[in-house]
């Protein structure tokens, strides 16, 4: 980026551009894990999944030439893990973070041993939508260049939200969340949500994915999601379990992350690498700001984390 | 003399976790399959590599020692229904701590001095730093299994920061690293073998693990606190005390884990030093069923499996993450066969049903 011509400014909007760059994936796995954890599970294994969706999609992005198949297939591959951990994590007596933790191992190997050979290679990227073609300003134009998918994850937000509050099936999910034996009661296959929540969860991190390999940073490399996944975890607990909190949540996120880069790019590099760990920093405040060992947090569905 | 019944549990914690070996051994050799690679001698290879021959032994028992530590890091607080996964962080401060004392004291010191303070700063750092996770857990209600992941994101951006800058010896170009330590606080090898001290720290640290897990009053007032935290405080126990004690137990084990790679292996600290044996770790305490005894094993087996890595590469032509695909799918099958305990007929007591034995990890974890 060529942040240096126009000085300091360059600091705001690097970050303004980061927060929509860096905070699509986000948005897409913190999106997964919210419709999950409605549903009373909880899936750490999004990490693994990020990293299968970002492989997928850039793989199949190089192979077709069609970045768009890339996406659908990143979902697909998503949903594939999604399957597995949805079905380990309902058995008696398996708990659903220790899935979790074994998704990330196997999810990141899978992705790192078929992805092996497309590190070098260029797949085409997802076409942008350029608000910015007013400017003369190179930076603001890089900045405004933005993705389909942070358009589509932003609609998404409000649209699950309402899918909660006002559909049959995001009271289902409610329920089986809230209180699995009143779901029952209502002739409600608690499995069956489960299944369906989580599936359709790791389709939405596979996206998530993808908007990595395919939009920003735009490669695949096998550092390329750094625990992302695992903060969508915490990034849901900020945003309360509310899938229009868990926008701005991203935003945030995606800005809290590109403050280091942001810095760098106009000469200051010292505690670069603090600065890299900013959002887990942050997450971590987050938590110890919002946590209470007296009262449950407002807004956690009744079941999640319990073995019912 | 063990009654019928016992002997039919254990029977069982025998059978199940070597049944659930050998189905990922399978799942895995159709992988290898599917990759075009004979399974057979893939096998051959990685039993070649891990336990062919002594010098390919002593080549896994270096990357076991480790794998004991960082397993306990786990399987400790695990007692206590705790999921800690940040044993990679602690190890990673360990190590700082290990070489900052390490540096500072130089040759200013007998050597043994300079090796017991290296190994004292890695036990306080790393305690500190899951101890942490505990406080935060019990006075801030903060997930344990999340703050203890970030933590490991955080440690490893701490030591990228302090060998790019503070502690950087300049002399270190490609590949920025501290300044290394005098070969004379560098930690022994056993006499005849390439194997380092760190082995029998590792050992040591699970035979005293289980010992206290075991045999203590401490340990049981941890099991009773893991088992019903409820019942465990109106019994009168400390289980703020437990917790913050056990995880900085944990953390130590984790932390000396960094100090022998430190003292050990790589002589200065680096970004070698964040090479996976964490989350290794992590599945090592899960096959083992959060049994330091246990884990001595697991993590020799595992260490094996790592060992072999390069060679699956060489000669197979294989990705090097084929051994994280491999770690996967044990731990999969492992957490499936977990769910099987109680399962079969066979494992029990003909009249009156063997009491199936609590699985440490089906603990709540509450956000």
């Amino acid at each position: 980026m060529a942040t240096e011509a126009i000085g300091w400014w360059g600091v705001p909007l690097a970050i303004a551009a980061g927060t929509m760059r860096g905070g699509t994936p986000f948005l897409f796995v913190s999106l997964g894990e919210c419709l999950t954890e409605k549903s009373g599970k909880i899936n750490l294994g999004l990490e693994g999944t990020l990293l299968t969706g970002a492989m997928s999609a850039y793989a199949i992005s190089y192979l077709t030439k069609s970045p768009w198949i890339g996406v659908l297939v990143a979902g697909i591959a998503g949903m594939t893990l999604g399957l597995i951990h949805a079905w380990l994590c309902q058995q008696p007596r398996v708990n659903d973070v220790a899935v979790g933790i074994a998704m990330i191992i196997f999810g990141s190997g899978i992705a790192f041993f078929l992805g092996k050979p497309f590190i070098q290679p260029s797949a085409p990227q997802l076409p942008t939508i350029d608000l910015g073609y007013w400017s003369t300003i190179a930076p603001l134009k890089e900045a405004l260049r933005i993705s389909p998918l942070f358009v589509l994850g932003v609609a998404l937000a409000p649209l699950m939200a309402w899918f909660f509050r006002s559909t049959r099936w995001g009271l289902f999910i409610r329920a089986v969340g809230d209180s699995p034996d009143a779901a029952r009661a209502m002739g409600v296959s608690i499995n069956r949500v489960r299944m369906l929540s989580i599936v359709a969860g790791s389709f939405l991190a596979g996206i998530g994915g993808a908007s990595l390999s395919l939009y920003y940073p735009g490669v695949w490399s096998e550092g390329i999601s750094s625990g992302q996944g695992l903060m969508a975890v915490a990034l849901v607990i900020f945003a309360r379990w509310n899938p229009v909190q868990c926008l701005y949540a991203s935003l945030f996120f995606g800005g809290a992350q590109s403050l280091g880069p942001a810095l760098q790019s106009i000469g200051v590099t010292q505690g670069y690498y603090l600065f890299n760990a900013a959002p887990y920093i942050l997450t971590l405040a987050i938590m110890v700001i919002t946590c209470s060992p007296k009262r449950t947090l407002s807004g956690v569905p009744g079941a999640l984390g319990t073995n019912s | 003399m063990m009654s019928s019944a016992r002997w039919r549990s254990t029977l069982e914690a025998i059978c199940i976790p070597l049944g659930a070996l050998l189905v990922s051994l399978i799942l895995f050799g159709l992988f290898c399959g599917a990759a075009k690679a004979n399974p057979f001698a893939v096998y051959a290879s990685i039993h070649k590599a891990a336990f062919g021959s002594w010098f390919a032994f002593q080549n896994t028992l270096i990357r076991a020692a480790p794998l004991m530590l960082t397993s306990l890091c786990t399987a400790l607080p695990a007692r206590l229904g705790l999921v800690i996964i940040g044993n990679e962080g602690a190890l990673v401060v360990g190590g700082i701590g290990a070489v900052a004392i390490g540096l500072a004291l130089g040759t200013s010191a007998p050597s043994l001095i300079v090796q017991i303070a290296m190994a004292i700063a890695a036990l306080v750092c790393g305690g500190l730093w899951i101890g942490a996770v505990g406080a935060l857990r019990h006075y801030r209600g903060v997930n344990e299994t999340i703050s203890s992941l970030l933590l490991n994101y955080i440690a490893i951006a701490l030591l990228n920061h302090l060998v790019t800058g503070p502690m950087k010896d300049p002399a270190s170009l490609n590949k920025p690293s501290t300044f290394p330590l005098a070969d004379i606080n560098m930690l022994d090898k056993l006499p005849g073998t390439r194997i380092h001290y760190g082995l029998i720290y590792g050992l040591i640290a699970c035979v005293i693990a289980y010992i206290l897990i075991q045999r203590t009053t401490f340990g049981f007032a941890a099991r009773t606190s893991g088992g019903n935290i409820r019942a465990a405080r109106i019994a009168g126990l400390p289980v703020g005390k437990l917790t913050m004690a056990i995880s900085f137990l944990a953390g130590s084990c984790a932390g000396l884990a960094g100090m022998v790679e430190i003292a050990a292996v790589q002589g200065r600290a680096n970004a070698s030093l964040n090479a996976n044996y964490g989350y290794s770790g992590i599945l090592v305490a899960f096959i083992s069923r959060h049994n330091p005894l246990a884990a001595t094993l697991v993590a020799v087996l595992l260490g094996g499996i790592l060992a072999s890595g390069s060679i699956l590469q060489r000669v197979h032509n294989l990705p090097d993450a084929t051994v994280y695909v491999f770690q996967g799918i044990v731990f999969l099958v492992v957490m499936f066969s977990e769910s099987l305990y109680g399962r079969f007929a066979i494992f029990k007591e003909p009249e009156r049903p063997a009491t199936p034995p609590v699985s440490p990890s089906s603990a709540a974890a509450v956000v």
